[in-house]
């Protein structure tokens, strides 16, 4: 337990020190400042009060995009410089090294989510007599648990490579493809489309947590994509010690 | 402190050592000599618990590599050959991580020691990405010291270092093998004569032999090998051919052939050949071959590889 915080630590300080993430956060908080505005005009235009899916939905999006690049360093850079061979040469458990690494880049994201609760403060301020509070809570708590699973795929994926850029692709292939699988459901019916919809990644969240809803099956379905990614990445991290 | 039974690593179809069986005792500096490619990072590798061996055994201060691999990793330092640092971490910065993962008591006052015995204080505080190829070796070193193990496995300790690097690295070596066991690997005979007491030549994946510098030092100065070929009964020949004055050695080879090893400075071919006609053997054939250990020994007094090897960290900074 003591290692992943420690590797957790420096991984979450590093972020600070490079700037990738730098880059991300500013893309992600400008693009959704920006639409955040186009909303708010929109929604004064047209009379309407603006709610909570002026920030979720653009939020989440951007996640998909941002969610590779900050953690396509994660183990490749390791692999890369060779360092991986400290990590595991020093008595740390495999497991410890990739949860630690998720850990870390968890943290930086819940960070930057942190910072969006700006919108959610101003929209109150200038609603009246404020935003449902339900979807605010929900649809955070949703961004929570989706942040959990999308920062253990790309540990995984980045522990498949030793080239950032070639792990920040196949991350954000990973995503996307769950993010999308739940589109030819409609089209297919009967028990493959039930299937595909359940493992969508996106359906979980719109269905649901965005709407103000919680159910139970959603939060089991991104711990369970959470751990199910972490357990792939220290088998990653295994099998490369036995090649 | 280390016993080796055995050991052999496939990489796919390569075989990277193989059947390899030693052992060092405690307070010993044993060295790992061969040219590049021998095998000796895959042997290390596996000593530190990096990867597991495709067969055989191998424990280290009485722990078994592969099924007690975290006992084994508390009690090595072992610097690769590359000396992997994080580059944006300044020199105290990165020890007090790796003094966090060994989770040392007092991680401060080691990190502030093991700077000191490498003589880095000055550095601490800058980043590793500013260092010298022969300060980031000490920094790999300090890492290595951290938690005071008992064996320290070095991977080519003084590679791409300045002569006056070298010295000072071989005189920390020697001053930390007083007190623990060190495994080092080198590919420049002088060096393993210098520091180590024993040293282990390996080549292709296999030990050649096995003796302390001074000894080999005697062997591979002017021994001569001889093999000759003899048509039809060759009884009594390997005794015959032993009582030559001069003549250390006589092996049957897989061909029936023997092969007769003799002492350094003396030509004793034509004794042979006339000790072999007058017992009538009858003598096919007589050819001067090196020493095998020579061809490796040539390889090994090449003191310095040509160009230096470019890494990607090198490349980077």
């Amino acid at each position: 337990m003591r290692n992943i915080w420690t590797i957790a630590q420096r991984e979450f300080r590093l972020y600070f020190s490079t700037p990738i993430a730098y880059m991300v956060a500013f893309m992600i908080l400008l693009v959704l400042g920006f639409i955040f505005y186009v909303n708010l005009s929109a929604a004064m235009l047209q009379g309407f009060a603006p709610g909570m899916d002026a920030v979720l939905n653009p939020l989440v999006t951007l996640m998909l995009f941002g969610v590779p690049a900050i953690t396509m360093r994660l183990i490749a850079d390791e692999q890369r410089m060779g360092t991986i061979e400290l990590l595991l040469t020093a008595p740390v458990r495999d497991y410890e090294l990739v949860v630690g690494k998720w850990l870390g880049g968890f943290l930086f994201l819940l960070t930057l989510i942190a910072v969006t609760l700006i919108f959610p403060f101003v929209l109150n301020k200038l609603v009246d007599p404020g935003i449902d509070q339900g979807p605010l809570l929900t649809g955070y708590l949703g961004l929570i648990l989706l942040s959990a699973a999308l920062v253990a795929i790309g540990v995984a994926v980045s522990a498949l490579f030793s080239n950032q850029i070639a792990a920040f692709f196949a991350t954000l292939g990973v995503l996307l493809v769950l993010w999308l699988i739940g589109m030819p459901a409609q089209a297919m019916g009967s028990v493959g489309g039930g299937l595909l919809s359940y493992l969508d990644f996106s359906n979980h969240f719109y269905e649901t947590l965005y709407r103000g809803v919680i159910d139970l099956a959603d939060v089991v379905y991104y711990l369970s994509v959470t751990a199910l990614a972490l357990f792939l990445g220290t088998m990653v991290i295994e099998i490369r010690r036995w090649r | 402190m280390i016993q080796v039974v055995g050991l052999t690593k496939d990489y796919g179809l390569r075989r990277a050592i193989e059947d390899l069986t030693f052992d060092a005792e405690k307070g010993e500096i044993l060295g790992f000599l061969g040219p590049n490619g021998a095998g000796k990072t895959t042997t290390m590798r596996i000593l530190c618990g990096f990867m597991p061996p495709t067969s055989g055994e191998a424990r280290v201060a009485g722990f078994d590599v592969v099924d007690q691999s975290l006992e084994v990793r508390r009690r090595v330092g072992y610097v690769p050959e590359t000396v992997p640092l994080y580059p944006d971490m300044t020199v105290y910065d990165y020890l007090k991580f790796m003094a966090d993962l060994r989770h040392l008591k007092d991680a401060e006052e080691r990190v502030d020691n093991v700077l000191e015995v490498v003589r880095m204080e000055e550095r601490a505080d800058g980043y590793i990405a500013n260092l010298s190829k022969g300060m980031r070796q000490r920094v790999g070193l300090a890492q290595a010291l951290l938690h005071e193990p008992e064996v320290l496995i070095l991977d080519e300790p003084t590679i791409g270092l300045d002569p006056a690097q070298i010295r000072d690295v071989r005189n920390l070596i020697q001053e930390l093998g007083k007190e623990r066991t060190v495994l080092l690997s080198t590919h420049i005979l002088s060096e393993a004569q210098q520091v180590c007491d024993r040293v282990l030549i390996i080549n292709k994946g296999r030990i050649v032999t096995e003796d302390s510098p001074e000894q080999l030092q005697a062997r591979l100065t002017g021994a001569q090998r001889v093999v000759i070929k003899v048509q039809g009964d060759t009884d009594g020949l390997q005794d015959l051919v032993q009582r030559i004055p001069g003549v250390t050695a006589v092996n049957g080879n897989a061909d029936g052939d023997f092969e007769v090893e003799i002492a350094p400075g003396k030509d004793l071919r034509p004794e042979v050949a006339r000790a072999l006609v007058s017992a009538d053997y009858e003598l096919l054939e007589m050819r001067s071959v090196g020493l095998s250990l020579e061809d490796i020994f040539l390889e090994l007094t090449r003191e310095e590889p040509a160009p230096p090897e470019v890494t990607d960290q090198d490349e980077e900074e």
